[in-house]
């Protein structure tokens, strides 16, 4: 898929290679510095960060800055550490990957195998839907969450993750089934199979791939959002915004080394997720620059 | 579209409305939150809401407030410095790396993993990282201090000149590995025949991806242009955990604008202004090319 294909027929010289060698190694190098330094920071005392050098492997090796950032740093007045909040975005992203995902498979079988007038103005007002500035939305969202009692609740935050999930699910989906062939869909609608019998049986099956591309795309942008937990998750706040608190925190000593902790804390769900799963992260993150 | 009359004759009763009953529910959340939204805050941006929404009209007077506010000049111009670098940065590194994995490399199965995962990454995360790498006192400048290159300066982010390029260097170490899984997928897809004939007719390996393969990326070059460009519009997280938006105002960019003037300031008709441009802004880069990419694929 993404990465398929064949390498250039472009041939190189000796030196010409050693060159591009070099940087490639150069970035890779920068992308990994700062992995190393919020890893190799996070097991060092606080000590060797203020009185040491950055990029140094910790002289004293220690988990406490990560016991620390887990249950007992302080995030705005309580010191719960940050295990509540990663709870709240635990219970916030599962239901919200599965019902957009789903409304997504069938919002793409419709708009493929259904197609009716006017789908296309449909999909076309879901797909600009997906790259809308959030801010475009904040205020009446805070207003309806208010009147409908949702503000601040982990309900809430998963109400406004499927609306705006909805869009990309689709996209996914609609890009899938449409290269699926309708023959197939037909000729069970001739043997009289019905909407949802054709769905379970011939689209489902041949899902896998879609499905695991868009749990992940879902996972990674709602464990990942910041805008909508702070404005809207009141004291249910989601994982990042509880990080942002722990860093931004004004009071006391800046204990860098738990921030760094609470940094991974933060990263690891997704960062697991590509380790395990990156041919799929790397196709959702293609199929969402529209290029199918 | 064959598949427009799939099925008509088959299709009787109940069956015929599934279909739309099922998207229905979809379509309506898009309408009410999307599109209703939309239009509430576009109506917001001509009443004088102050902390709540007000119904009273008062014309374009937000819109022309807005523009005189410097406050709002210096996100918008922190915009454009950043946009522009982001895009460019972005675009350059993204299109080498493509190129030189592309050569035949030993290990490209470890380097492309590598150059991608921060795009796993919360921007808050990224955020987070970058603020103390950056920090004069325990960062890059005093691990060179350490070293023992004592006159080294690298002050950026308490400098309010300077600090909004440290923001375009954190997001460009976010994203450049996309760009470069994009144009990399744009280089796979050339056909070798063609690179093959230019090198028998003797063309020099800067001339070929000067002259064939980079206008053959043409597709790659616009994708990755409108996905910087959206980004950098919407970029609001990586401001507040890398910056929070100083020193001062020096790296306020629109998206956190809005959310203080709205959320903070109690100036709500000004803030929907503020989102209104934005939402203009993202949609003279997006409406074109999606409307291309939906005619082409038909």
């Amino acid at each position: 898929m993404a990465m398929a294909g064949q390498d250039t027929a472009v041939r190189t010289g000796r030196i010409t290679r050693l060159f591009i060698y070099g940087i490639l190694l150069v970035f890779a190098l920068f992308y990994l510095m700062p992995l190393f330094v919020v890893i190799a920071n996070s097991l060092k005392p606080l000590s060797e960060i203020t009185g040491g050098n950055m990029m140094a492997l910790p002289g004293v090796w220690t988990i406490e800055p990560w016991r620390q950032a887990w249950s007992v740093a302080q995030i705005g007045v309580e010191p719960t550490g940050l295990r509540p909040y990663f709870l709240n975005s635990i219970l916030m992203v599962v239901p919200a990957v599965a019902i957009s995902t789903v409304l997504g498979a069938l919002n793409g079988y419709v708009l493929t195998k259904w197609s009716f007038r006017g789908d296309r103005i449909i999909f076309g007002l879901l797909l600009f839907s997906c790259f809308i500035p959030f801010q475009i939305v904040l205020i009446p969202m805070a207003t309806v969450l208010g009147k409908i009692g949702l503000a601040g609740s982990i309900p809430g935050l998963i109400l406004v993750h499927v609306v705006y999930g909805i869009g990309f699910s689709t996209l996914y989906f609609r890009n899938y089934y449409a290269s699926f062939p309708t023959e197939l869909v037909r000729a069970a609608m001739i043997d009289g199979a019905g909407f949802f019998r054709i769905f379970w049986r011939i689209m489902l099956p041949v899902s896998g791939p879609i499905i695991v591309v868009t749990v992940i795309w879902q996972f990674t942008n709602i464990w990942n959002d910041f805008l909508f937990g702070a404005s809207f998750g009141g004291q249910t706040q989601p994982m990042t915004v509880a990080l942002n608190n722990l860093v931004q925190s004004s009071t006391g000593v800046k204990e860098y080394n738990v921030h760094f902790a609470g940094a991974i804390l933060a990263a690891l769900p997704t960062l697991i997720v590509y380790i395990v799963a990156g041919r799929f992260f790397v196709r959702g993150l293609m199929a969402g620059s529209v290029k199918g | 579209m064959a598949n427009h009359s799939s099925g008509v004759d088959f299709r009787t009763g109940l069956q015929e409305w599934i279909p739309k009953l099922v998207l229905s529910p979809s379509l309506a959340a898009m309408l009410v939150f999307v599109y209703g939204f939309i239009a509430f805050t576009i109506f917001l941006s001509f009443t004088d809401s102050k902390m709540l929404p007000s119904y009273d009209l008062v014309g374009l007077e937000n819109y022309a407030r807005l523009w005189n506010l410097s406050s709002w000049w210096v996100a918008v111009v922190n915009l454009f410095i950043f946009a522009s670098l982001y895009i460019l940065i972005c675009t350059v590194i993204g299109l080498m790396l493509a190129i030189f994995l592309d050569q035949k490399i030993r290990g490209e199965g470890i380097l492309r993993p590598i150059y991608l995962y921060p795009m796993a990454l919360s921007f808050i995360v990224t955020g987070t990282a970058w603020k103390w790498i950056l920090d004069p006192g325990i960062g890059i400048e005093n691990s060179m201090h350490l070293w023992g290159w004592t006159s080294f300066q690298f002050n950026w982010i308490k400098d309010r000149d300077m600090a909004i390029y440290t923001v375009v260097i954190a997001a460009v170490w976010q994203t450049s590995g996309f760009v470069m899984a994009m144009f990399l997928a744009g280089l796979r897809g050339i056909d070798n025949e063609i690179l093959k004939a230019a090198q028998i007719d003797g063309a020099s390996n800067f001339s070929l991806y000067r002259r064939i393969v980079i206008p053959l990326l043409r597709p790659a070059f616009l994708s990755a242009f409108v996905i910087l460009a959206h980004l950098a519009v919407k970029s609001y997280d990586l401001i507040i955990a890398l910056t929070g938006g100083g020193p001062g105002r020096a790296t306020e960019l629109p998206a956190t604008f809005m959310y203080s003037y709205t959320f903070t300031r109690n100036s709500m008709g000004i803030g929907a202004a503020s989102a209104v441009i934005m939402l203009m802004t993202i949609a003279a880069i997006m409406t074109p090319y999606l409307y291309a990419e939906l005619k082409e694929k038909t």
